[in-house]
């Protein structure tokens, strides 16, 4: 069996790909789920309908995926620009503690102002956690996977610290949580008797925004050459260092966004495990969607069904609600396989 | 002459592309084979099949009367045959004895037999005059060394069948003269050899037949006592091309001027030394040398990658002092990299975003920051056109267009912007002969506009043939200009290794 290069890629196959590789995923995953004694089918049912089968399930998936998909548009254009922003984590994180710093009284503002106020610092807040590793890697070269991933665990220590002391909420009876976001600072909901926030359509903004830089500016396109070939990109003119510390700055802003809406939108106060992992899970959303910031939104879509389904799913069945990291690591490993398909084909001899 | 390799029938395909198409070729013992043609005729991936790197999709391969199996590099080793690539494969951190012996030795044996080992490499060094020093660590070694070290490899496994391809690439005329000599001893003493190469001059001088490939199949095969250069030209190209050349032209202004410019190697662009260097209007200043001499910093320093450490480096009569790519393309500095796929262009992004790399932040390809796709359109339309740029369109892939194509979309790019001063770094290397006019048509055609062009190349007779004055680089010195019309291929061959052609014509610099 060899690879052969193909000459070109079809839309059709493209787009085909990601489809059928999250199809094998499942199919695969049905062999854990025979193997716990349940039927797969009953399995999958159920986890369809405890993401999207009712209204509230339907409105579950949609919080969920919010920061989903900031995280995931986080790592989609930085992992463009061959920057390996492991640190979602962190700078999602960084996000939500500028929210609480600045949300929770300090500053008081009419919402219209005062929702913007809270994006936008928080955007600096996760955008300048990540110029850290930026500038180490330009100055240093140090690798940034290293740092950023590191950064992580500096980032949740330091929250969990100010949990603790200085921004414990006096009212909090002990527990380690902040002080609640202001009235005027909260992001409403959207849909009445849910969860969903106006961070949904940050969100949905924020991936139809990247998508545009990325496609129609200048930046977009010298960021491409730089993920590209960077020697080339250095050559023809384009600043590589600069091209990097901006793509951070939107990449880490993102990720900051998420932690913004989650503590002013979904929980309206700051704890330590306000993300389940929301950074990491922004690099599965971002290989599944093939680095395509609008292919994001849907991929943030499946993931978050994948989760939320698998939570009400291992309640009714013998299946732990562990089979979700495990279709979302499959899924993302036959995407991986199929778009390398759609590059190569396989000849066997 | 018993053949005692037989290749029959070979054919494999990559995709649509026929890259062999039933190949049959034999080898005799104590000849030399030559296998003559363009680059992509087919001749590299022939080598790797017989050698066990390709499986070939049809046919066989006979050595010494038995067949080969396929895939297997191994057995091809097992019987004797030895391949020289035109890119080393040896390991720099390690001696040349260490080289030589790597894989020879069982991996389970306690203790290694090094005195053998050394006593056999020095005897075949001297026996066919391979001079290397077993204990030297490969890494200090120069190119024709190392090109000796792994001649010694193949030895030293006892082949009896020798593949170089492309051997004289990298080396000077006189290492040239001197692997040709070490050939004719070899194959005195019973070896056989195939040789590659696009070179008629050394294709006429080594070898006993000649076969010329030409998109995938053999199209002449003739003793090479009945063939003569021009005949194998044609043959290898199908048709009959005439190299452009440029009228005479008084050279004009001072464009571009290195006065005793010294670089560091520490800074990583290799190394100049007190580097004199004038370009004028309407003048070709070609730069000859062994690869590695100092040629990179010389075209760093045009393309604005590094600045001088020391001396002056003057732009139309003015320093430059802030350097980097984008001021030197913004002054009219056209910059021809010599790795034109991985530096040239980006091979994943399309044609139309390649030709735009130099000018995308100005008017009209982009406005305020926004790509404006109709003129990006429309001049890519017409640059393909008028460059003769082919491919599926401004939509396609650059990585899927052919060396020559690539090339005439850096062209495009560069000269598109009408530069008044020109790098042209090892502009045709590996191009075929019709690339090769092309692209010394519109170098001349830029001198002809006024234009002052730097050409760096390795293959001298591309020097003798455009420049209008010569400089040799050799560790990191220029020589004089010296004039192509009175300078010999010798005198500039000893100049290139550092001893002194003509006795006025001296290196500057510290030549170590």
């Amino acid at each position: 069996m060899r690879l052969e290069p193909r000459e070109h890629s079809s839309t059709r196959l493209t787009l085909m790909a990601p489809v059928a590789a999250v199809f094998v995923a499942l199919v695969l995953c049905a062999g854990l789920i025979l193997w716990t004694g349940e039927n797969p089918f009953t399995a999958y049912a159920l986890l369809f309908k405890g993401s999207l089968g009712s209204r509230f399930a339907l409105t579950e998936t949609l919080t969920r995926a919010t920061p989903m998909i900031l995280t995931g548009l986080a790592a989609a254009i930085a992992f463009r620009a061959k920057l390996w922003n492991i640190g979602g984590e962190g700078q999602f994180y960084m996000g939500a503690l500028a929210a609480t710093w600045l949300g929770a009284g300090v500053i008081t503002l009419p919402p219209w102002l005062m929702i913007p106020f809270l994006v936008l610092t928080g955007a600096m807040a996760g955008g300048l956690l990540l110029l850290i590793p930026v500038i180490l890697k330009n100055k240093l070269k140090v690798d940034e996977v290293v740092t950023t991933l590191l950064l992580n665990f500096i980032v949740l220590l330091f929250v969990s610290y100010l949990l603790e002391g200085p921004l414990r909420d006096p009212m909090s009876m002990g527990w380690p949580q902040a002080a609640p976001v202001i009235d005027e600072g909260i992001l409403p909901p959207i849909m009445a008797k849910s969860r969903v926030h106006l961070g949904l359509f940050i969100a949905l903004a924020a991936a139809v925004l990247v998508w545009a830089v990325m496609r129609f500016t200048v930046w977009g396109y010298e960021i491409r050459a730089v993920g590209h070939n960077v020697a080339a990109a250095a050559f023809s003119g384009i600043s590589v260092n600069r091209t990097i510390v901006l793509t951070a700055l939107i990449s880490g802003g993102l990720a900051g966004i998420g932690g913004v809406g989650e503590v002013a939108g979904t929980k309206g106060y700051l704890t330590l495990d306000l993300s389940p992992g929301f950074g990491y899970a922004g690099i599965a959303v971002a290989m599944l969607a093939a680095l395509h910031p609008l292919a994001v939104v849907l991929s943030a879509l499946f993931l978050a069904a994948i989760y939320v389904g698998a939570d009400s799913m291992s309640r009714a069945l013998n299946v732990p609600t562990y089979i979700s990291d495990v279709i979302v690591a499959v899924s993302v490993l036959s995407v991986l396989v199929s778009l390398m398909l759609t590059r190569y084909r396989i000849r066997w001899r | 002459m018993p053949d005692i390799l037989k290749l029959v029938d070979i054919t494999i395909r990559f995709g649509p592309l026929v890259a062999n198409d039933s190949i049959s070729l034999s080898l005799g013992e104590g000849e030399v084979l030559a296998l003559l043609g363009e680059n992509g005729a087919g001749k590299t991936t022939l080598m790797n099949i017989l050698f066990g790197h390709y499986v070939a999709d049809e046919g066989h391969i006979e050595a010494f009367g038995e067949r080969l199996p396929p895939g297997q590099p191994d057995a091809a080793l097992n019987r004797g045959i030895g391949m020289v690539h035109q890119h080393f494969s040896l390991a720099e951190n390690l001696s040349v004895l260490e080289n030589i012996t790597l894989g020879t030795e069982s991996l389970w044996s306690m203790r290694r037999d090094r005195k053998g080992a050394r006593e056999k490499i020095i005897g075949l060094s001297k026996r066919f005059g391979l001079v290397v020093d077993p204990d030297a660590l490969v890494g200090d070694l120069g190119v024709g060394e190392r090109q000796r070290v792994e001649i010694l490899k193949a030895l030293y496994r006892e082949a009896r069948i020798l593949i170089l391809d492309e051997p004289t690439a990298v080396l000077t005329p006189q290492e040239a003269d001197d692997l040709f000599e070490t050939l004719r001893t070899l194959v005195a003493g019973g070896m056989s050899v195939i040789f590659i190469s696009h070179k008629l001059h050394e294709i006429l001088a080594i070898s006993d037949r000649v076969v010329v490939l030409r998109r995938g199949k053999i199209v002449a095969e003739t003793e090479t006592r009945d063939a003569d250069r021009a005949s194998l030209a044609e043959s290898m190209v199908g048709r009959s091309v005439h190299d452009p050349k440029g009228e005479p032209m008084a050279p004009g202004d001072t464009l571009f001027e290195l006065a005793n410019v010294s670089l560091s190697s520490a800074r990583g662009f290799g190394r100049l030394d007190n580097a004199n260097l004038v370009l004028r209007r309407h003048q070709i200043t070609g730069i000859a040398g062994v690869s590695g001499n100092g040629q990179q910093a010389l075209a760093s320093l045009l393309s604005g990658n590094v600045r001088p450490d020391s001396g002056a480096m003057k732009l139309f009569g003015e320093d430059v002092r802030d350097t980097s790519p984008l001021q030197m393309v913004r002054r009219g500095v056209g910059r021809i990299p010599e790795d034109r796929n991985h530096v040239g262009v980006v091979g994943e992004m399309t044609v139309w975003e390649n030709l735009i790399s130099e000018s995308v932040r100005s008017v009209p390809q982009s406005n305020k920051g926004i790509l404006d796709f109709k003129a990006i359109r429309e001049n890519a339309d017409r640059l393909i056109a008028d460059y003769d740029i082919r491919c599926q369109g401004a939509q396609a892939e650059t990585r899927l267009l052919s060396g020559g194509n690539v090339q005439k979309l850096i062209l495009a790019r560069v000269l598109d912007a009408q530069p008044a001063v020109i790098l042209a770094n090892q502009p045709a290397r590996g191009l075929d002969v019709g690339a090769i006019a092309y692209v010394h048509g519109k170098l001349l055609e830029a001198r002809a506009r006024g234009a002052a062009v730097l050409l760096i190349s390795e293959d001298l007779e591309e020097l003798m043939a455009l420049s209008d004055q010569i400089q040799v680089v050799f560790h990191g010195g220029l020589s004089e200009a010296l004039d192509p019309h009175t300078v010999t291929l010798r005198q500039l061959g000893l100049m290139m290794s550092g001893q002194d052609g003509s006795g006025e014509a001296a290196i500057t610099g510290a030549a170590s």
